[in-house]
């Protein structure tokens, strides 16, 4: 929906936030979330329009809300009411207006300090109150206060409140970085955007005491969803990118490689180089970019070549130049690095272009991009790439599925599929949760959608809460082969229940689809439950709008369908784990 | 901008915020007629009018308005 692409209509957000609740409310598979809400000031239309981004992004919140003002209270002291809601996430609201301990000019730079220290102790114990329900925990940063009263000075005097706040968002900053599932909403970030005077509006705060302004609330909304948005798997992961007129001035087909506006000799080449710049450190992050353009190769290449194109052809995955239409270009590109189109967004300048792709692929992101000197902004502050998490694997992604692209042209030289996969030299790593792998895992299980049995979600606490659990059996796999190390790609967790094993969960990235990892886990299962003395394993499948995939996968490793319900859940049995044979014959096992 | 004018955008502006293309506003309408007019929603519906008359209300403007008459009494003053 255009009305959440940058800028936001804040008006039109606002006023018709009620038939936009009803319209998305009918989006198929929103996932349910618990969201608590803890006010520093007045929450209500921050709840309702945050409900209003998390729909967009698929996600449909119920909320529990705290006391006005108490939030610090409400974590410390709960009442067992939010321990009863159970939240999948908390979000603590607070401003610049929640520090009491303020410093002023009687104060020795000792007191200020024990101020600073005592005022980021306040809000340190309320967030690692907040981890206690083993769910991330979103915490504001300080806005700025408005006023100086010693004009510049506040900046560097100790006792200046300008310095005071800056002090302490450091402080808050380095407790993030330090602290697993604690993440910052950068209020400051948001106020310093809008503006002070816009952002931190007076009678907004004196008559209704919100934070900031009415009109602003959108934009924090905006902000706090995508943090949530991100963490439960619904970033955007990939890009594709028209070229002429979109990442570099001029058609390459009609002015040469050397013709095309980039570089630093003109306002609009500047425009062009740093928006380059801007998508090679979203690849570097591990944001897949893909060519998406209407041109001869060779002139696609042509430009890439220059020695002042900042990306080169290799910062590509796929690298579609051609005269097919760009939705069908954009559908293939998906297919072969198999994830969802609309795990995409397409980027170009072309109004035309752009409309096919939102008609003819609906759930495709796709930005108004207007002038280039506005290119980099539009994509910025849409938020769709929300860095929370950034584990080793990430930064490796882009290389991970350009081997994929690799092993793809090895298939078609191959008599078999399985002499294919021989080929690969593939090596199985397994072994059961541990330490080490817990954060991959738990990224693994929040954002994995299509071989995913039964979608159940964990919380890195909860994860955590696995290690070493004898009431439960848990397994990751790792896969290698000779173009390169895939990572940690699957996990599976299993409850003992006497000698029945009920599989919760059972997960596998889409870059290791179809090559009998999947049997190879199962295998190795199969000898975990044996060792332990289980006979027979339970499988459910609960579909979801994006698992189709997994509909019969027990019945192909030899399950048993023995119940399906009105909703598609389906529940299997299998009761051969004493006489278990390998499925997998690809793949060799090693045990970790 | 004339009574009439100001009147309709301020019906419009109910019948959005409140998601109800059929609602009917009179000078008498206040927060008990309409389910979801509480406090919250009185601020949503002032700047809605702000934004759509281009008004900045002061504190002192907002205090005490009581029914749908109130609220066009003071943007007729105010755009005046």
């Amino acid at each position: 929906m255009d009305l959440f692409a940058y800028p936001l209509d804040t008006g039109t957000i606002l006023q018709k936030k009620r038939s936009l609740k009803r319209q998305l409310l009918q989006t198929p598979g929103l996932v349910p979330k618990k969201v608590a809400l803890l006010s520093g000031s007045t929450i209500g239309e921050v709840k309702n329009i945050l409900e209003i981004f998390l729909l967009a992004n698929g996600i449909q919140p119920t909320f529990w809300e705290g006391g006005y003002g108490l939030f610090y209270e409400n974590l410390m002291f709960d009442d067992g009411s939010l321990a009863a809601f159970a939240p999948d996430v908390i979000y603590i609201h607070t401003s610049q207006h929640n520090i009491k301990n303020r410093p002023c000019q009687s104060d020795s730079d000792a007191d200020v300090q024990a101020k600073l220290d005592a005022e980021f102790a306040r809000f340190e114990s309320a967030a690692k109150a907040g981890l206690r329900f083993g769910c991330p925990v979103v915490l504001n940063n300080f806005d700025l206060p408005v006023y100086r009263v010693m004009g510049n000075r506040e900046a560097s005097d100790p006792r200046g409140k300008i310095n005071f706040v800056r002090s302490l968002n450091c402080r808050l900053a380095q407790l993030a970085a330090a602290t697993p599932n604690l993440y910052l909403n950068d209020l400051a970030w948001l106020q310093a955007c809008h503006g002070m005077d816009a952002f931190s509006d007076q009678t907004a705060w004196y008559a209704y005491k919100y934070c900031c302004s009415i009109d602003c609330i959108p934009y924090l909304a905006q902000s706090v969803a995508n943090i949530i948005k991100s963490l439960f798997g619904r970033n955007k992961k990939a890009l594709a990118l028209d070229l002429d007129n979109t990442l570099w001035g001029g058609i390459i087909g009609d002015d040469g490689p050397e013709g095309i506006v980039m570089g630093s000799e003109t306002p609009a080449g500047m425009a062009y180089s740093e928006f380059q710049q801007y998508l090679k450190e979203l690849g570097q992050l591990g944001i897949l970019l893909n060519v998406d353009s209407k041109n001869e190769m060779a002139n696609a290449e042509a430009g890439f070549a220059r020695a002042d194109s900042v990306l080169k052809k290799e910062d590509f995955v796929c690298f579609k130049a051609n005269w097919e239409p760009k939705h069908l270009n954009l559908a293939a590109m998906a297919k072969e690095i198999n994830i969802l189109p609309e795990s995409f967004v397409f980027v170009d300048d072309n109004p035309a272009e752009r409309e096919i792709i939102r008609r003819e692929l609906p759930g495709v992101s796709v930005p108004e991009m207007t002038a280039p000197e506005e290119y980099l902004t539009t994509l910025d502050r849409a938020g769709y790439f929300e860095v929370t998490t950034l584990s080793e694997d990430d930064k490796k992604r882009a290389g991970m599925y350009k081997q994929n692209a690799q092993r793809a042209a090895l298939e078609q030289s191959f008599g078999s599929y399985e002499d294919y996969l021989k080929s690969l030299d593939m090596v199985g790593e397994f072994g059961a949760f541990d330490a080490p792998h817990a954060e991959r895992i738990t990224q693994l299980i929040n954002k994995t959608n299509q071989f995913n049995l039964t979608t159940r979600r964990y919380s890195a606490a909860q994860v955590e809460s696995l290690l070493n659990n004898p009431n439960y059996i848990t397994l990751y796999g790792r896969l290698i082969d000779k173009f390169g190390d895939n990572g940690l790609v699957t996990a599976l967790i299993g409850q003992v229940q006497g000698d029945t094993l009920d599989i919760d969960l059972w997960i596998m990235s889409c870059r290791t689809f179809k090559r009998q990892l999947e049997q190879a886990m199962f295998d190795r299962l199969g000898e975990a439950c044996a060792a332990q003395g289980i006979r027979r394993i339970v499988g459910h499948y609960y579909p979801t709008a994006k698992n189709l995939l997994v509909r019969d996968f027990y019945a192909t490793i030899g399950f048993e369908l023995v119940s399906e319900a009105k909703d598609g859940s389906r529940t299997f049995v299998y009761e051969n784990v004493s006489g278990h044979q390998p499925l997998c014959t690809v793949i060799e096992i090693r045990r970790v | 901008m004339d009574k009439q004018s100001i009147f309709d955008a301020v019906q419009q502006i109910f019948r959005d915020n409140f998601d109800d293309e059929e609602l009917v506003i009179t000078p008498e309408t206040c927060a008990d007629d309409i389910e979801d007019w509480d406090s919250l929603e009185q601020i949503n519906l002032l700047t809605a009018m702000e934004k759509k008359f281009g008004l900045k209300f002061k504190l002192e403007d907002v205090r005490g308005l009581e029914n749908v008459g109130d609220l066009l009494a003071l943007i007729e003053r105010m755009t005046a």
